[in-house]
């Protein structure tokens, strides 16, 4: 949660929009995430000199220069890393960052666990295309099997990443999936994110209309879609499909499916903030034909973040100590005079 | 048996405490140091430790020293070799022996030179008693049973008793250098203040130990070394690690700057970060992150806020680091690299000192990469460096590498605390007219560096990144002649740092034939050899030590001009020669390189440069 007030000055959308001409290819999922951002940016109750936009390297990590706000588009996989260091020295700042499947879930890896892990007050939003665009598709850790890319050229058989357990198994506080192609969703999302204390992860299925086009379609296409989501609601039902007729339940371990004609009874309520972290981690798993695929914020749970705890570690020291200067600091402990 | 080192007219001496890692020595030392320092005397020291945790009991390879220089003259250097040797076991003998000079005094613990400790050490016989130390002054003092018996009556553990045995060994040696026992006694009471009996305990070794060299007459009458002569101030002993930290903390106060660090821990260096991580009394916000790469781009992303931001680190730790370095280059971002050394390449020799990353800063990135390197020289004076590192990465909108070495990082020596107003001033560079008028790539027209806004700064928002970007506006531009005219730039502005810094000076002869160089941790040993030539008559022999080595000082090529022939004394395989080789091909150089991890010998050097002259 941020609570830097900005001014009786309200901002719109336009004021994050840069000087720079967008350079993505005509029709690509960005666009959307874009405008989403831009929207969701003059809503959130921040000045805008505090909002600071980190990118990595990829298609998607071009957007900082699209955001007219302080940002910084670092190197690759890197972009969670330099936002780390950028909060913790200045924990007012309303942190962005912007990375894809191949910068966050590959190169990055590494630092993405530990933002998990730390709960670092970040928003980090995941560009999912499931292939390498900008070095021109190859597959990237999120590329699923059998698909033929440039450096699969008889199909892919490496597992891929499903990058909502990965973030919850890491223990991510929020997370949360999206369709590029759903504006109020992706905006809800963003919403709730920028209201989040730690690090909230949003996964965008995001079209690249080059190397993966209509990838996600079978999840996203206005024909399939109803049977083929569920939109996640703190506290409502898990209901879904064309008429929602359909509903999530538990049977033993397992999740199922199974239709309301009986009622919704026995139908799962979803609750974001339970600290167990199992059922959130069967719900972001779901995939299709067997499932819908969970979307909307699936894990929301409170828990200090490591910028406050950071700072909270240094007021108590401040308090605690007789130091009010270097000097004290230095003339503390076994000295001598020389006359 | 030679005629003993020992006499009442030394002027400098050096001690060499030695025994199990678990006999405290590294504390007998560092309560030596202080009393020495009290005194009024200049010293240097080193550790000696094993690289094992918890290196097997009684073996060689788990012996454990400290070594001190006390002097009444200026001391740089812990000493090529010793003149008193403490050993508390065989081990700590069989590892040592071979620094002791001629005549050196050795004092043992004779009640550990027991079979079981003999064997552990591969003695066949003892070696106290067995003529093989003829050339030596040994005093077997029964160190252990001396300490048991002034403890009996405080109801200790044998254990606890026999660990009180470094303080016996103190007061022999307080003894013979005549230092009163007030200071080790009030370290005691603070150090145990929470445990009276053992404050009773230690005080009481140590008196065990005075008064046994005093009533045993071994030594004759005790030595008084002159006080040094020192510049008036307030004193205490640091070692090279902590003066980094605190460069970086002073430097911070200066400009009302927070200070970031974010690093991962790395032998030699990990001590800054420990250091640190406690200061967060001081408001210094550390970072320890979950690897190198991390720790250098959340140190860039810190000095993006506006912090005062550093990554501390080593060999390994650098090579990790280096993109992200090309990264803070290209977007001309304020940033310190602390590079401790170790010897390399890989994991190499972790925990002994090399100065083999020079390359590695001065070049050891992908594309045109410039950035400014800058080495201390004495424990005591990393303070003075990081401060000057953090001014000019500041000031100058650069990374800046600040190297230093494993000897620097755990040696000390006196440090003189800076007063008031001492430190130059930091001024950092701000954009002083109306936002509008602002681009991030607007540059200072005399030194070339950017200006420092940060979020929060209002109407100054922008973006900066590793793509090439257009001079003044910092869009992103593909154009031919705008990627060469940058980088003429970034060289351009490291350059003209050179006009800020201090001259180039020479000790010794200003002109002549031989011109002595050095740079980073050499000082000590490079001037204590140079100043013993100049003192025995020669006259030939300058010698000129670098701390700014990109840029180099702006007189440096007049200088090297004024000799006939350049030795160039350095701990690598000649990387600074070949730096001045390539910068001014004109001169004549010569090169002396020791690559054993191990700091250089007064002796060797010495003998280098009278080989060279009568070449």
């Amino acid at each position: 949660m941020q609570t830097d007030v900005k001014e009786n000055n309200p901002l719109t959308r336009k004021d994050f929009v840069s000087d720079q001409a967008v350079r993505w290819c005509p029709g690509c999922g960005d666009f959307m995430i874009l405008a989403n951002m831009q929207k969701a940016f003059a809503n959130m109750n921040h000045k805008k000199e505090n909002f600071l936009s980190v990118s990595g390297i990829g298609c998607s990590s071009r957007i900082t220069y699209y955001l007219d706000t302080y940002g910084i588009h670092s190197i690759h996989g890197r972009a969670i890393a330099v936002a780390t260091g950028a909060k913790l020295a200045n924990p007012d700042l309303n942190v962005w960052v912007f990375t894809g499947d191949g910068d966050c879930m590959a190169i990055g890896g590494n630092h993405f666990i530990h933002a998990c892990r730390r709960n670092t007050d970040l928003n980090i939003i995941i560009f999912n295309n499931r292939i390498y665009g900008m070095t021109k598709g190859q597959s990237s850790p999120t590329t699923p099997v059998g698909l033929k890319t440039k450096t699969s050229p008889e199909g892919s058989y490496e597992t891929p990443f499903n990058i909502g357990e990965v973030a919850i198994g890491a223990g991510a506080t929020f997370f949360a999936r999206v369709p590029d192609n759903d504006h109020a969703l992706m905006e809800d999302v963003m919403m709730q994110a920028y209201h989040h204390k730690g690090t909230s992860v949003i996964e965008v299925l995001q079209n690249c209309v080059i190397f993966t086009d209509g990838i996600h379609e079978q999840i996203t296409g206005r024909d399939t879609k109803n049977d083929n989501q569920v939109i996640l609601e703190h506290g409502k039902p898990m209901v879904f499909g064309s008429d929602k007729k359909l509903g999530l339940r538990v049977d033993g371990m397992r999740l199922i499916k199974a239709g309301l004609e009986n009622g919704t009874g026995k139908t799962l309520v979803h609750d974001a903030g339970e600290m167990n972290s199992l059922m959130h981690l069967a719900l972001v798993k779901m995939q299709i034909p067997d499932f819908p695929v969970a979307m909307g914020v699936i894990r929301k749970v409170d828990s200090q973040s490591y910028s406050e705890g950071v700072h909270q570690a240094i007021a108590s020291a401040r308090k605690r100590t007789s130091f009010k200067s270097v000097t004290d600091l230095f003339q503390s402990g076994n000295t001598w005079q020389i006359e | 048996m030679s005629k003993s080192v020992l006499s009442p007219e030394m002027r400098k001496a050096v001690v060499r405490f030695s025994g199990d890692s678990g006999d405290g020595m590294q504390l007998t030392g560092d309560m030596f140091s202080q009393s020495s320092g009290q005194a009024g005397l200049d010293l240097t020291t080193t550790p000696d430790f094993p690289a094992e945790i918890r290196a097997p009991q009684g073996s060689v390879g788990g012996v454990s020293s400290f070594q001190i220089q006390i002097g009444g003259t200026e001391i740089y250097t812990p000493g090529d070799q010793v003149d008193v040797l403490v050993v508390m076991n065989p081990a700590a003998l069989k590892a040592n022996l071979h620094i002791l000079k001629a005549g050196g005094t050795i004092i043992a613990d004779k009640d550990s030179f027991n079979p079981r400790n003999l064997k552990k050490a591969d003695y066949n016989t003892d070696p106290l008693e067995d003529g093989s130390l003829d050339d030596y002054h040994i005093v077997r003092a029964p160190a252990t049973s001396l300490t048991k018996e002034a403890l009996k009556d405080l109801g200790l553990e044998n254990q606890v008793m026999v660990r009180s045995k470094n303080m016996f060994a103190l007061g022999v040696v307080s003894y013979i250098f005549s230092r009163p026992l007030a200071n080790p006694k009030s370290f005691i009471q603070k150090k145990f203040a929470s445990k009276p009996v053992l404050v009773e305990a230690n005080i009481r070794a140590l008196e065990a130990g005075f008064s046994f060299a005093e009533s045993t007459e071994i030594f004759g009458a005790s030595i008084v070394i002159p006080p040094a002569q020192l510049p008036k101030g307030t004193y205490r002993n640091i070692d090279g690690n902590t003066a980094i930290a605190w460069g970086l903390l002073a430097a911070a106060e200066n400009c009302g700057k927070k200070l970031s660090l974010c690093s991962y821990p790395i032998t030699p260096a990990s001590e800054i970060l420990h250091e640190l991580s406690a200061r967060k009394d001081m408001g210094t916000i550390v970072f320890q992150a979950e690897d190198e790469i991390a720790a250098a781009c959340a140190a860039i992303g810190a000095a993006f806020s506006g912090n005062l931001s550093a990554t501390t680190t080593s060999g390994p730790g650098a090579s990790l680091k280096s993109e992200a370095m090309g990264l803070a280059i290209i977007s001309e971002i304020p940033l310190v690299m602390v590079n401790v050394q170790r010897a390399g390449p890989s994991t190499g020799l972790p925990t002994k000192t090399e100065q083999s990353d020079l390359y590695q800063s001065l070049y050891g990135r992908h594309g045109e990469a410039p950035l400014v390197v800058m080495a201390a020289s004495s424990p005591d004076d990393c303070f003075y460096y990081s401060y000057m590192a953090s001014k000019i990465a500041m000031e100058h909108s650069t990374p800046v590498i600040l190297l230093s070495d494993s000897y620097l990082a755990s040696g000390t020596s006196p440090w003189r605390i800076p007063e008031n107003g001492e430190l130059p001033d930091i001024k950092i560079p701000r954009f002083e007219k109306p936002a509008e008028e602002w681009k991030p790539y607007i540059r200072d027209p005399e030194f070339l560096n950017r200006y420092w806004m940060s979020p929060g700064d209002k109407g100054f928002e922008h973006r900066i990144g590793g793509l090439e970007k257009k001079e003044v506006t910092g869009n992103l531009t593909y154009e031919p002649l705008n990627h060469e005219k940058m980088t003429k730039i970034r060289e351009e502005k490291i350059d003209r740092i050179a006009n800020k810094l201090p001259k180039q000076e020479i000790i010794g002869a200003q002109t002549g034939k031989l011109l002595v160089i050095g740079w980073g941790s050499t000082h000590g040993a490079i001037n204590m050899a140079v100043s013993e030539l100049l003192e025995d008559g020669e006259k030939n022999i300058g010698f000129t030590h670098f701390n700014y080595i990109k840029p180099l000082p702006a007189n440096t090529e007049e200088i090297l001009s004024k000799f006939d022939r350049i030795l160039v004394c350095e701990l690598n395989n000649g990387q600074f020669v070949n730096y001045l080789r390539s910068k001014y091909p004109k001169f004549n150089y010569l090169q002396f390189n020791k690559i054993q991890g191990q700091p250089f010998f007064i002796s060797e050097i010495k003998a280098e440069i009278i080989n060279t002259l009568t070449q």
